[in-house]
């Protein structure tokens, strides 16, 4: 999985169906310290992520299709975590 | 999926099994502020309605080709969408 920062939202009436009924959130994708990389990927919200939320990004089309029921379609890129807090300095936080 | 602009469309008349009827699209890739970025990719029209200059939203890699009918073809990009507007949150 990918961390990624929703910056945006993508709004599409024409697209392929197993996106229809879904939102596409615009997310910037970040390193480990949080920061964004550079990089974005448009995925489908399936946890309700809101704007300026840090979340994790499943990018593999297998499971995206397992996550919504589906067995084919063009579906890739999911939202399917929001993270509470990241810390990457070595200390542990159950 | 990642943001793109259609620049025209490739025609090509002898194409692997499976592609035939296959619109295929010059896109431009964009980063998430819609500013062309990297070189121009050949994307399978996946919902082939997508015109010239339009904004399109593309995905890459296996689940391109399940973008078609035909699913099991040689296609590494498609346009699964028309991007009708992009909300970017004023940060």
């Amino acid at each position: 999985m990918k961390l990624a920062r929703v910056v945006g939202t993508v709004v599409s009436t024409i697209q392929a169906e197993i996106l229809d009924d879904r939102k596409l959130l615009l997310c910037d994708t970040l390193d480990a310290a949080g920061q964004p990389d550079g990089n974005y990927l448009i995925a489908v919200d399936v946890v309700g992520a809101g704007a300026g939320e840090t979340v994790l990004l499943l990018d593999e089309g297998t499971s995206a299709r397992q996550i919504v029921d589906r067995v084919t379609g063009p579906l890739r890129t999911v939202v399917v975590g929001i993270v509470d807090e990241l810390s990457d300095d070595g200390t542990w936080t159950s | 999926m990642q943001l793109g602009r259609v620049l025209g469309t490739v025609v090509a008349s002898v194409k692997a099994d499976g592609l035939d009827g296959v619109r295929l699209l010059i896109v431009q890739p964009l980063d998430r502020h819609q500013q062309p970025r990297g070189r121009p990719v050949i994307a399978a029209d996946g919902v082939a309605m997508a015109g010239p200059d339009e904004l399109v939203h593309y995905v890459s890699a296996r689940e391109a080709a399940q973008a078609l009918e035909e699913t099991f073809v040689p296609v590494d990009h498609a346009v699964v969408g028309i991007v009708d507007a992009v909300e970017e949150l004023s940060q």
